[in-house]
């Protein structure tokens, strides 16, 4: 190329075939050159010439017309009434508009590079990838000279100090992200959890006491009103009053629950926990062991739970064990009983972490 | 570009016959299978029957339905027992047309409706008349008038997972699904709720209110009535429609003009 006269001089000069493996056949292939040159329509026909510029700048203005139009649109199609079909028309031929002006821009600009630009065939060399030992010797040079003038290797007390203020420079955006991260405050017990991501996982909402309520009113459920076949979504009592700024989606997402009610044939004794049932109703955790998504699809003839994300099924009628899919336990059983006014309360929290597996859940 | 073709004086047919020729064809054929569809469907229509009592319900059941549930509701081998499913189960299985089954499966299927509204009503009365259970609601449940946004919050909590957030229905195991509720009229979406019907769990008044009905019908309604604020549905399947869309046609239109970019002008 230009800083070099013939590119792969040297390196052919220099180049010596490696013994033993080279093959020498009698009849090597041989280097087929350029095809033809094919001239296009545009150089044979000043007619198609005129037709293909004619498109260029119709596509050109085309984009002009497309650009125009989505500013008009804008100003057309306002989002004021609040109703659906507004949103829908805005975005609609805004994005027509601006989809017209970027495509036929596109368009446009392939369509003169290849019809219109002149159209010639020439060969472009790579040029060595190894410089040559001048060149080599010469940047080496270039470098000594630089800590020679600089001082740099010379002048130990600037060096250390400059490498120092780098490294220190970092500091604060380590400071300033681990502030970020969860954080225990051992005063309280709630902010002794906060910084631990393990304990957290651990524990949820429900407590000795707290009444099962529905979901999302708040209102509390009583046995009587659990009918067979029904299946009804739950979250703790106390949850409801919870504001978003509390923590209410964090709570939500561990501690819901799904309540179903079986005959008590279909409550084997010998593979549920009847001491955590109540007259025939169960309380299981609404998030799949697999990789939690929400299991709520409960068909009530056969007391299967579906999860939709990877169809995994648990078997209500017997502690929702896995008899289906990629979930590895059972949905953790929440333990309930009934106070005094006949309201279902939990006995105490889930005996194990709910959800998906992690480290150091045993 | 001025057609340069002599018109021909005789002797040959003008080549745009055989293609006229093919659509009066079409056209003759299609109008008298309209007409004679129309027709059939005219002499179909049964004549407006007159008030039918719980004596023809009950003949009408039994001539229609005790083969699996028994001539006194008691159920077979074949078929469950209709104590205390009330009239709202007869009306919801019947006229839905799941009810006659056609055959023993994982799931009825709708068909088409088998008796009129008079003979169902007929049917739900001595249902009703001999076990009780749910009743029709009143009309102001089902005039979609409730409160939409706390209807579609109950819907996403309580029916959404096998329904589909849009209401578009979904895969149950072994065969069984959810069926889409795009078409589904108030009265069979508030009879599905009450009675449970096949593997569907009982949203009774206990569990979900009247007043909580009221608002998730009208928030289907809503959906039914208001077209997608996202232009296409693509049958509000999610990613599975979406994505076949995109990669057939979005990929393919990328490859066609990467095709055009880089071959030679001619």
């Amino acid at each position: 190329m230009a800083h070099e006269e013939d590119a792969l001089e040297h390196e052919r000069a220099s180049w010596k075939p490696s013994p033993g493996l080279a093959v020498a056949v009698p009849d090597p292939v041989q280097n087929p050159g350029l095809p033809p040159h094919r001239a296009r329509m545009t150089d044979k026909d000043p007619a198609a010439m005129t037709r293909a510029v004619r498109t260029v700048y119709t596509l050109f203005y085309l984009s002009l017309a497309g650009s125009i139009w989505a500013t008009a649109a804008y100003m057309l199609f306002p989002i004021e009434s609040g109703r659906i079909v507004d949103i829908r028309n805005n975005n609609l031929f805004i994005g027509l508009g601006i989809g017209l002006a970027l495509l036929a821009l596109g368009l446009g600009a392939i369509h003169w590079s290849k019809a219109v630009m002149s159209d010639k065939e020439f060969i472009e060399p790579r040029h060595a990838t190894r410089g040559r030992d001048a060149t080599r010797e010469g940047a080496v040079q270039a470098f000594r000279d630089a800590n020679e003038e600089s001082g740099f290797g010379r002048r130990t007390a600037i060096r250390g100090s400059l490498i120092a203020a780098v490294a220190a420079s970092i500091l604060p955006g380590i400071t300033l992200f681990r502030g970020l991260a969860p954080h225990s405050d051992k005063s309280t017990e709630e902010g002794a959890l906060a910084g631990d991501p393990v304990a957290l996982l651990k524990q949820t909402m429900w407590k000795e006491g707290e009444r099962l309520a529905h979901d999302p009113s708040g209102e509390p459920i009583r046995a009587a009103d659990v009918t067979l076949g029904s299946a009804v979504h739950v979250i703790p009592e106390s949850l409801a009053e919870l504001g978003h700024s509390e923590g209410y989606l964090e709570e939500k997402a561990k501690a819901i629950v799904l309540l179903m009610r079986l005959l008590p044939e279909d409550l084997p004794a010998e593979y549920n926990n009847l001491d955590w049932a109540y007259d025939g109703i169960v309380a299981y955790s609404k998030v799949c062991t697999h990789v939690g998504c929400p299991v709520a699809l409960y068909e009530q003839q056969t007391h299967h739970l579906l999860c939709p994300c990877h169809q995994s099924q648990f078997d209500v009628s017997r502690s929702a064990a896995v008899i289906f899919g990629p979930a590895a336990r059972p949905l953790p059983q929440l333990p309930i009983t009934v106070d005094a006014e006949g309201y279902l309360v939990a006995k105490s929290d889930f005996t194990e972490p709910v959800g998906p597996s992690f480290w150091e859940r045993h | 570009m001025a057609s340069k073709t002599p018109r021909r004086s005789s002797g040959r047919r003008s080549k745009w016959a055989t293609a006229a020729l093919i659509g009066i064809g079409l056209l003759v054929t299609g109008g008298v299978y309209a007409g004679a569809s129309a027709a059939m469907a005219a002499t179909e229509t049964p004549t407006a029957a007159t008030q039918l009592t719980v004596d023809d319900g009950k003949k009408l059941f039994q001539a229609n339905c005790a083969t699996c549930h028994g001539l006194n509701l008691e159920g077979t081998n074949d078929g469950p027992s209709l104590f205390g499913v009330g009239e709202l189960a007869v009306e919801f299985q019947v006229a839905t047309g799941r009810m006659p089954l056609q055959m023993q499966g994982p799931q009825a299927p709708q068909k088409p409706v088998q008796f009129t509204q008079e003979q169902i009503e007929a049917m739900a009365a001595w249902v009703q008349s001999v076990a009780p259970g749910p009743t029709y609601p009143d009309d102001e449940v089902l005039d979609g008038e409730g409160d939409v946004a706390n209807g579609a919050e109950l819907f996403r909590i309580n029916c959404a997972m096998c329904h589909n957030v849009a209401a578009a229905g979904g895969a149950l195991t072994e065969g069984k699904y959810a069926p889409a509720l795009t078409e589904t009229s108030p009265l069979h979406m508030y009879a599905a709720m009450v009675t449970g019907p096949q593997n569907m769990p009982v949203f009774n008044d206990l569990n979900l209110s009247t007043e909580e009905k009221r608002d998730i019908i009208s928030a289907l309604l809503f959906l039914q009535e208001n077209e997608s604020a996202g232009g296409f549905s693509l049958g509000s399947l999610g990613p599975v429609s979406e994505g076949l869309f995109i990669w057939i046609f979005g990929i393919g239109t990328l490859i066609g003009i990467t095709v055009w970019i880089t071959a030679k002008s001619n």
